[in-house]
């Protein structure tokens, strides 16, 4: 089976500054692909390419081996950032207005009920909550049955309730073998939907793979936390990484139970002792983050 | 096709749901056409308007008619004397006078101010001189100016209703949205030319019908060539308004240029008042308004019982001008 996407030496210049500079990856069918980093990565630009809003500096693109053209069109669903619609029409005439644009469609009633759209169907989409909102623009995305959709930071704004209720829609199209992509700034949100994750920063793509092996190749430890309060020992008394943070001491290891064993034997209580794993969100600062700032 | 009536039908329902916007659309001219009607019901008019058809070459005679010295009479030179002569029965013109190797005049019979002014001109009357009578009943101010509120109408909502949405279309990236879809930017097009010709077709009769049950207002030509030019002329606008919007990203840019553009079809168009008198140059910059030929020709219609041949110059120039800028609007468009 051939990949659905594929991306090659992408490359997009404004004026001097490229915003995305020569980036390679694939995406397979049933994939869920997560686009991450910081604003003005690039994120949003190589999507955009890919769609057909933009046009690269240079670059080729394929979709089921071929270069992108009509059939992309028909068969790819998108969710833009920020997507305005007619004000005057109600939530289920503007999925009929967008449905009407497709050759092979899902039926209307099972968008309807996909992405749960029946509370709020009748009502003018400048009088729906943000949350509602998000899934009349993902039951649009879904109108031509999609093969590949795209999904541009589709819960910023949304409240964790209103985010969960997205996260479980996009596992549902997930099981339809939909490949997705995805770009978000919720780590949490990558970790828990995403099969494979590209980070990118200054237009390029620093680091690519699952969720976990990016974690296992970047962070062989985990980390423990103590309140400073019930940390008695001298900070170099381990020789590993100790952090002093605000209310805690973080010991950086790889070796649980060599800690554990010595806390003990140094009378330190455990009652409050949290061991915690390495998060893309720490991989993301790690990556993108101690860049930005130095 | 199913995407044209997809864009068809989301557009009309937009339009008929902005009560602001449509309650403009009916309120304004309703509330024009009546104004005028009652400011101008009395039929005063304080200036005589005397023609003046006559060759260069005999401009020495003009001056020995000591009537063209008289106060408060407007002369207008004309170059075309039928058409004057038709002015002179429809009471456009009090009186014109030939000023050629002898004097010719011509009065409206049923004209009280053709008398006043042939009582002025036989005061002190030039050797030979002939008197030419014409009879026809009076146009009344209402009777000129309902096809110039209507047409104005029609440009407001044509150039706003597709130009000015386009742009907010674009400004708000839902064209950006379309964009992405297989929607191809001539079927877009075509779906909101065909929708603002239905909304504008259908606002311009009612208008037309309402006033016409209030204000027995004077239709002596075929009400089939006023559907004809409220289609063309419509058409013509709009593809205008296309063209505006092809490019333009700014609302505020939008409506500066739609103000650019309405303003001088408002006063040279022949909306308010004629353009008799005013310099040659005036009037022919007039003609290359569209707004000019929409009221030219049905006004010529409705006052003058004019039919499809002589009226064709204005629908033949509307046709081409729509032509001309759907071509350039089409070139020039961009969803973002």
């Amino acid at each position: 089976m051939p990949p659905v996407l594929e991306v090659k030496n992408l490359y997009k210049v404004y004026g001097t500054k490229p915003a995305v500079n020569h980036i390679d990856f694939s995406i397979d069918e049933n994939c869920c692909f997560g686009l991450l980093g910081p604003n003005g990565a690039g994120k949003t630009t190589t999507i955009e390419i890919i769609e057909g809003i933009t046009k690269p500096t240079s670059g080729e693109l394929f979709y089921m081996n071929h270069p992108i053209g009509a059939e992309f069109r028909q068969q790819a669903g998108i969710q833009f950032q920020n997507t305005a619609l007619q004000d005057f029409l109600t939530v289920r005439e503007t999925l009929i207005l967008f449905h009407s644009l497709y050759q092979d469609t899902l039926p209307i009633e099972k968008l309807i009920e996909m992405c749960q759209l029946e509370e709020f169907l009748h009502q003018g989409v400048k009088n729906i909550s943000g949350g509602q909102r998000q899934r009349l623009l993902l039951a649009i995305a879904l109108a031509n049955n999609p093969k590949i959709l795209f999904l541009d930071e589709p819960t910023t704004g949304l409240d964790p309730s209103a985010r969960r209720i997205f996260w479980d829609l996009i596992n549902e199209i997930k099981k339809n073998k939909t490949a997705i992509v995805l770009t978000t700034h919720y780590m949490e949100e990558a970790y828990y939907l995403c099969d494979e994750i590209a980070i990118m920063d200054q237009g390029k793509i620093i680091a690519q793979g699952t969720p976990n092996s990016l974690l296992a190749d970047y962070f062989d430890h985990v980390i423990i936390q103590i309140p400073k309060a019930d940390f008695t020992l001298p900070i170099d008394h381990f020789n590993l990484p100790v952090f002093q943070q605000d209310e805690s001491v973080e010991i950086h290891t790889d070796n649980v139970n060599m800690v554990i064993e010595t806390l003990i034997s140094n009378q330190i209580s455990l009652n409050r002792l949290q061991i915690r794993s390495r998060t893309l969100e720490d991989l993301f600062i790690e990556l993108t983050g101690s860049k930005l700032t130095s | 096709m199913k995407k044209f009536w997809a864009i068809f039908y989301a557009r009309n329902i937009e339009f008929w749901r902005d009560k602001a916007s449509l309650g403009w659309n009916f309120i304004m001219p309703f509330f024009l056409v009546t104004t005028i009607y009652f400011i101008f019901s009395d039929g005063q008019q304080y200036q005589y308007k005397v023609a003046l058809y006559h060759s260069p070459t005999q401009i020495k005679d003009t001056q020995k008619l000591s009537f063209l010295s008289t106060k408060y009479i407007h002369f207008i030179q004309v170059d075309v004397l039928p058409d004057a002569i038709k002015k002179v029965k429809h009471h456009q013109y009090d009186l014109l006078i030939e000023i050629g190797s002898s004097y010719k005049y011509w009065i409206n019979s049923s004209s009280p101010k053709s008398y006043i002014l042939e009582k002025i001109l036989l005061s002190d009357p030039p050797k030979q001189l002939t008197r030419q009578i014409l009879k026809g009943g009076e146009t009344n101010y209402i009777d000129w100016f309902i096809p110039g509120i209507l047409g104005m109408n029609m440009m407001f909502s044509c150039l706003f209703g597709v130009g000015y949405t386009i742009v907010r279309y674009r400004k708000n990236q839902f064209l950006r949205r379309l964009k992405a879809t297989p929607l191809t930017p001539f079927t877009f097009i075509t779906a909101q030319v065909v929708s603002r010709l239905f909304i504008v077709s259908t606002v311009t009769s009612i208008i037309f019908f309402g006033c016409k049950l209030f204000i027995n207002f004077k239709v002596e030509g075929s009400y089939l060539l006023l559907l004809l030019i409220m289609l063309l002329g419509a058409f013509c606008m709009i593809s205008f308004g296309v063209m505006m919007a092809g490019r333009t990203k700014s609302e505020e840019l939008a409506g500066g240029i739609l103000n650019l553009v309405t303003w001088p079809m408002m006063l040279l168009s022949e909306i308010w008042f004629s353009l008799d008198g005013t310099p040659q140059w005036i009037q022919q910059l007039s003609q290359i308004f569209p707004l000019t030929h929409i009221i030219k020709a049905a006004r010529a219609v409705m006052t003058e019982g004019s039919d499809f041949a002589t009226i064709s110059p204005h629908l033949i120039t509307l046709t081409m001008m729509s032509i001309f800028f759907l071509i350039i609007g089409a070139y020039l468009f961009k969803w973002e």
